[in-house]
């Protein structure tokens, strides 16, 4: 602990420099909920925290070309505040409100939920649903990478060394285009997902659904797509008959495991309940 | 290992300490401060009894770091009276008996002014789900409740 240095740089190439040319283990500060925890519980022992707050641009939310860009290090809270965002994504929105008190959320960001990389992280499914883009910057300059390609396993993630997240894209939504995120716990309030399901879906003028993406939290090591879902649900209402193909093609992905907040049997039946319900929720928003 | 030099407002008065890279906020409050009405109850965010207001937004000062005060404007549960005067939030907590042992108190005064602050007029059910992170394993929470609808029923005069 007492070689732990502390740095806040004020440009993307001065943190980059600094990640890159780290000894040891470097750490990003962002709203620091996970960090400080495993800080103090000894989980992890850096040589050196890099707080990414001072960099312009990376909190804060800006409508672009009828997108969004979510700067990494905006905390949940001023994301659940946005009302532009919160009428194009509210599944985005709502499963980033679900993480943590009121006194997380003042601080806890979508960039730090992604790449803790725990499998149960509420926002993740969602953001993957919605087709965001990270924007990870780096050493070799700057990549856009789908959300599902950063998390490879629980608390491992596909960034290199002296790579970090800047921030997040969010594509124009098509017409008649809506989003849901929906999670089980035991509780109503403060806790972790047994199971997460994020939907997001595009419907015509006549209610038929012409797109959607599925995507699962907290049923396998990482957050998993259920394209046989969306398959099943497109050109379809969302009648009975669709629901029970989503049902049935949301446990099929599954691979989770029993612990403390549920078994295997069950993360994989409510897996398929959720999937039912979010995408009746998406659907409604859309207009359906 | 260098200390470092944080610049920051407290409680509306011009602040400064040293801090080391892995102290927390609610560390330099209570142990270089002395403003020791901050609780350390879980250290992990999980209880809200360490809550302060940064910048206009109730946060957990334990998980924050000192460093991090930099610039930032903090109200501690010591800037929420008027000098002798208790904040309406305060008197109610008391009216209503809203406590017993009182080791959360703090951290539910602040964050209710908070709340406050933002919603005057909030639902039981909002007040409620915005308190979810404040731990009370006394009350049982209901007297918690009354005293927070009425502080704000009084703060709205009505």
């Amino acid at each position: 602990m007492s070689s732990l240095s502390y740095t806040a740089p004020t440009s993307v190439n001065e943190a980059v420099g600094i990640l890159a040319g780290a000894q040891g283990l470097a750490k990003i500060l962002s709203g620091g909920t996970d960090l400080l925890v495993q800080l103090r519980s000894g989980r992890t022992k850096p040589d050196i925290i890099v707080d990414t707050k001072k960099i312009p641009g990376i909190m804060g939310i800006r409508e672009v070309d009828g997108g969004f860009v979510i700067g990494a290090a905006t905390p949940c809270s001023v994301i659940g505040e946005h009302a532009g965002l919160s009428a194009a994504y509210p599944g985005v929105v709502e499963a980033s409100g679900l993480i943590g008190s009121t006194q997380v959320q003042g601080r806890c960001t979508l960039a730090g939920n992604l790449c803790n990389a725990s499998p149960a992280a509420d926002s993740v499914p969602a953001m993957i649903a919605a087709r965001a883009t990270a924007i990870v910057v780096g050493p070799s300059g700057q990549r856009a990478v789908p959300v599902e390609q950063i998390v490879t396993g629980p608390g491992r993630t596909s960034l290199a060394k002296g790579e970090f997240i800047l921030e997040f894209h969010l594509p124009k939504p098509a017409p008649h285009s809506s989003d849901a995120y929906l999670r089980f716990i035991p509780r109503t309030e403060m806790d972790i997902a047994v199971v997460g399901v994020g939907v997001s879906l595009t419907v015509d003028a006549a209610g038929v659904i012409t797109d959607a993406r599925i995507a699962l939290g907290a049923v396998a090591p990482t957050q998993v797509l259920v394209p046989d879902g969306a398959a099943a649900i497109i050109g379809s209402k969302l009648d009975d008959a669709a629901l029970a193909k989503l049902d049935a093609a949301a446990r099929a992905v599954c691979n989770p495991i029993t612990d403390k907040r549920g078994t295997i049997d069950f993360r994989i039946k409510i897996a398929g309940v959720l999937a039912r319900r979010a995408a009746t929720i998406a659907y409604k928003r859309a207009g359906g | 290992m260098s200390k470092i030099h944080v610049t920051t407002t407290i409680n509306g008065e011009p602040a400064e300490f040293l801090t080391e890279p892995q102290m927390s906020l609610l560390d330099i409050l209570r142990d270089e401060m002395h403003l020791t009405g901050s609780k350390e109850g879980c250290g992990s965010g999980d209880c809200g009894a360490c809550s302060v207001i940064m910048d206009g937004r109730v946060v957990c000062s334990c998980l924050v770091l000192g460093v991090e005060a930099e610039g930032k404007d903090i109200t501690t549960i010591e800037g929420i009276a008027n000098g002798e005067d208790l904040h309406p939030v305060q008197r109610k907590f008391l009216e209503h008996a809203a406590l017993q042992c009182g080791f959360c108190t703090p951290g539910l005064i602040v964050a209710t002014k908070a709340l406050l602050d933002r919603n005057p007029d909030p639902t039981e059910t909002e007040a409620r789900y915005w308190l979810a992170g404040n731990l009370c394993r006394c009350t049982g929470y209901d007297k918690i409740i009354r005293a927070v609808m009425d502080a704000a029923a009084e703060m709205r005069g009505a």
